[in-house]
């Protein structure tokens, strides 16, 4: 892989005696889409903040293409497209208001692009923002966080409160911002199912830390779904590598795993159980047993 | 190319698409020689990322079951050379006589019957075909 878009090194950060970041480490590379996944509250919105120079890092480094966001903000935000869940834009200007106001700070602006995507969406340029539903506020804050074609995005639960549609027009945005040669797209979301079927690779953070980050199809290989037995009864499942979590449904125990299934196999097997089902685990479920609660918070 | 993907289910991505590929390849909806979507429109189609596509398309390329043309695009191959289509045609038959061998057991035929019926039906078809062939020539 070519060089960082972004690099943060040991990130911390606190508001009073919340720690919101916790030593985070993070890479972005060229050409990838990164989901970033976890709670409320739990750090997403602060770290995608210090990608963008809004906020000054108190401990660690943040190096965006090449510089730092909080000293170089005009050439950064230059080379930057943001759209947060909030979507702040000026109320009392026009659609067409506003993007000549975008274009007018980039000087990447693609104006055909734009104008493609008002088309797209059926937007209606002389519009007042304050009088767009929702869905159309997300639309035009959409275009005007693309059109300059950054060469980094950074999309904060861009999908939150939106219909399907509109969640389409976002996340076929992503799609052609990646397609466009060697840009890079990270957004967070809540929605799980959006970041599995977005995502080449995953953040996921849980009280400021990143608990779990890489290649998806290497998260969902690694991480299996095991339905076990065992032929008398246990107050709890025993404690074996790799697992990450675990309950019991009656006598049948659901537990998610991470590491080889041939060798959790046979320690199940050692143990007395007999298993019933193994499957690849889905990202919702890896998400509970990392992070919900019921997790058995192994020695890794 | 019609795909279905669903992000939660277990699999990755790319391989249901490669899965599915297969299938149509195998299954003669995918014809040699045609070609498949660029990249980026099936990534725009299906909304994930284009290295999902790209790596579908790798794994496929490797199984030898399309092929690259350079500057063109992603083409079907000739699957009468890959031993992996040939598997895959086999699977298709295979999940057919299963559920014809259950349902005929159901409708209590036994299997001396099923052959029967199969040799009956044979002579049916190839009558057909070649009363198509008379008309045509």
């Amino acid at each position: 892989m070519s060089d960082r878009i972004a690099q943060v090194r040991n990130l911390s950060r606190r508001f009073g005696r919340t720690q919101a970041l916790d030593h985070v480490n993070v890479d972005l590379f060229p050409g990838y889409v990164y989901g970033l996944v976890g709670g409320n509250g739990q750090g997403k919105t602060t770290l995608i903040k210090h990608l963008l120079g809004l906020l000054k890092a108190q401990e660690g480094t943040v190096e965006v293409l090449g510089m730092d966001p909080v000293k170089q903000p005009v050439q950064v935000l230059q080379r930057i497209g943001y759209l947060s869940e909030e979507r702040e834009l000026p109320d009392w200007m026009r659609i067409r208001e506003l993007l000549n106001y975008t274009a007018a700070f980039h000087s990447g602006w693609d104006a055909a692009y734009a104008d493609e995507l008002l088309a797209t969406f059926g937007l209606d340029e002389q519009k007042k923002i304050r009088e767009l539903s929702k869905g159309m506020r997300a639309q035009a804050g959409l275009i005007a966080a693309v059109a300059h074609r950054p060469q980094l995005l950074l999309l904060d639960e861009p999908s939150t409160g939106l219909d399907a549609i509109v969640r389409r027009d976002i996340l076929n945005a992503i799609v052609r911002t990646v397609a466009d040669e060697d840009r890079t797209v990270l957004f967070s979301s809540h929605l799980l199912d959006e970041v599995e079927q977005m995502s080449d690779f995953v953040f996921m953070v849980d009280a400021g830390r990143v608990v779990l980050q890489g290649e998806l199809d290497t998260i969902k290989q690694s991480h299996r779904r095991w339905l076990i037995q065992f032929s008398e009864h246990r107050d709890s499942f025993p404690r074996l590598d790799g697992v990450l979590w675990a309950e019991c449904n009656t006598s049948l125990w659901s537990v998610i795993c991470n590491g080889s299934p041939q060798e959790f196999s046979s320690l199940i097997q050692a143990a007395g159980g007999r298993v019933r089902e193994e499957r690849a685990a889905s990202l919702q479920e890896i998400y509970v047993a990392r992070v919900g609660p019921g997790t058995t918070r192994p020695m890794e | 190319m019609h795909l279905e993907i669903s992000p939660r289910d277990g699999m990755p991505i790319y391989r249901q698409i490669v899965q599915q590929v297969t299938y149509q390849i195998a299954s003669g909806q995918l014809v040699s020689d045609q070609e498949l979507p660029p990249i980026r429109s099936l990534a725009e189609q299906l909304l994930v990322t284009p290295n999902t596509i790209a790596k579908a398309y790798r794994e496929l390329e490797s199984s030898g079951l399309v092929y690259k043309r350079q500057g063109a695009g992603t083409f079907v191959a000739d699957i009468a050379c890959s031993p992996l289509a040939k598997r895959e045609r086999r699977r298709i038959l295979t999940a057919r006589a299963d559920s014809l061998l259950a349902e005929a057991r159901q409708l209590g035929f036994d299997f001396k019957e099923v052959i029967e019926l199969l040799h009956g039906r044979q002579a049916v078809l190839e009558r057909s075909l070649k009363q198509e062939q008379s008309r045509v020539g």
